[in-house]
């Protein structure tokens, strides 16, 4: 057991390896390691933006999806308003037209009685005459018993 | 002469024999003296384990990728991961040297440790066949080999030292530390007492990393060889051998599973201690 030159060769052997891994391995597969690490980084860093790119959708979705809503429903309110509006605006026209239409009616009711009663009166007026000139026995000039005809006529129209 | 464990001449056969063998070294000498023997097996195996080692790395680092990793290539991101994590919370300087070095004194010495754990007679018996005598597989069962890298850790301690604090400071802290002193009389005074604590100090480091090392690994071997001796010289006609052997089987068992733990965490302390000094050298006191 002797120290001899064995160590110095031991010595040199073992840094010598040393040398070429420093040399050959180390910064290569530590150069791989960190970019790996890079890799890594931004995958997680792209997983992250990609969870809020995601979750910004999700609200603006959200908020999308309120607005219609809101939207959908003040468009059923104004419809429905709309609808009541016509319905009323409709009614109103009918009333109206019907009431027109009665008021017509009675116009007519009454005219045609007037135009009736006018008839009437003529048709009275004469048989009256008739009757009075068969009474008479003569001629009854009709202009200058016109006013006496009408008095008459007048008085049987009010009876 | 070191331990006055050197083995000379061949012993004659039974346990002493045994382990007297198993302990020699295959070595040449390449000059005069004991200083000029080369242990042969020490540093083949030291070459096997690099290229193994160089191998391996080349073999990820050909199949790296930066998307999805591989087993091999994740397992050794693993590792280097660990140590270099293990170096920047360390070591603050810009010595790119550090890293690598760690990581390579990890593996290596747990790869020179793990040939521990191979049956102790079997590439022994299989350089026989080649005519081979001796054989000793630990590398770091060699006090050269734990010797030799504890230097190498050594000089590399003094070099980043030396390139942090400018070799002024660097000089200057062998005569003004630990003990700090204030006026010229009392650093006068002070300063052979500190330069002779950090003599103290440098030595210790080497010494105690390659002693550690090589303690280990020298009694795990020892202890596997004493194992191996529970059935030396067997006969299969002997009752001992089977009660022996079953002993001698629960008892490699046990030592296995122990010495994983040993060569895992020696190799470990081997490299943190380098980072540790490392670091420490590069700090300014």
């Amino acid at each position: 057991m002797n120290l001899a030159l064995t160590l110095v060769i031991q010595g040199v052997v073992f840094f010598l390896v040393a040398w070429g891994v420093m040399i050959f391995f180390w910064p290569y597969l530590m150069g791989k390691i960190e970019e790996r690490q890079k890799k890594i980084a931004e995958g997680l860093a792209a997983a992250n933006r990609g969870q809020k790119d995601l979750d910004e959708a999700a609200a603006r979705a959200k908020d999308i999806l309120r607005e219609a809503r809101d939207k959908a429903a003040h468009m059923v309110e104004q419809a429905g308003k709309r609808s009541t509006e016509i319905i009323e605006e409709a009614k109103g026209t009918a009333v109206t037209e019907a009431q027109r239409l009665i008021a017509h009616a009675h116009e007519e009711v009454a005219l045609e009685r007037t135009r009736a009663r006018e008839g009437l009166r003529h048709e009275v007026g004469r048989l009256a005459i008739a009757g009075a000139s068969r009474l008479l026995e003569r001629e009854i000039d009709e202009r200058t018993h016109a006013q006496l005809l009408d008095k008459l006529s007048a008085e049987i129209a009010r009876g | 002469m070191l331990f006055g464990l050197r083995v000379e001449e061949e012993a004659s056969g039974g346990v002493t024999g045994y382990i007297k063998h198993h302990l020699t070294h295959l070595s040449v000498e390449s000059g005069r003296g004991a200083f000029w023997s080369i242990h042969l097996d020490s540093i083949l195996f030291t070459l096997v384990i690099s290229s193994i080692f160089i191998l391996v790395l080349a073999l990820a680092a050909r199949r790296a990728t930066s998307g999805v990793p591989g087993k091999l290539q994740a397992a050794i991101e693993l590792l280097l991961e660990f140590v270099d994590g293990m170096v920047k919370d360390t070591y603050r300087g810009t010595n790119k040297f550090i890293a690598p070095l760690a990581i390579t004194i990890f593996c290596i010495v747990f790869l020179e440790n793990f040939m521990d754990i191979l049956p102790v007679d079997a590439l022994p018996a299989a350089a026989k066949l080649f005519g081979v005598e001796h054989l000793r597989t630990v590398a770091t069962a060699d006090l050269n080999t734990t010797v030799g890298m504890a230097l190498g850790v050594f000089l590399l301690i003094q070099w980043v030292g030396i390139t942090h604090k400018g070799p002024r400071v660097f000089a200057g802290e062998w005569f003004t530390a630990p003990f700090h002193a204030h006026g010229t009389v009392m650093t006068v005074l002070l300063a052979p007492i500190n330069f002779a604590f950090r003599i103290i100090e440098e030595v210790v480091r080497p010494l105690s990393l390659s002693m550690r090392l090589f303690g280990n690994m020298y009694a795990g071997e020892l202890i596997f060889l004493l194992i191996a001796c529970f059935t030396l010289d067997a006969a299969l006609n002997h009752l001992s051998t089977y009660v022996l052997g079953v002993a001698q089987f629960f008892a490699g068992v046990v030592w296995t599973v122990f010495h994983y733990l040993i060569i895992t965490l020696q190799a470990f302390i081997f490299m943190v201690l380098t980072i540790v000094y490392v670091g420490i050298s590069a700090e300014k006191h």
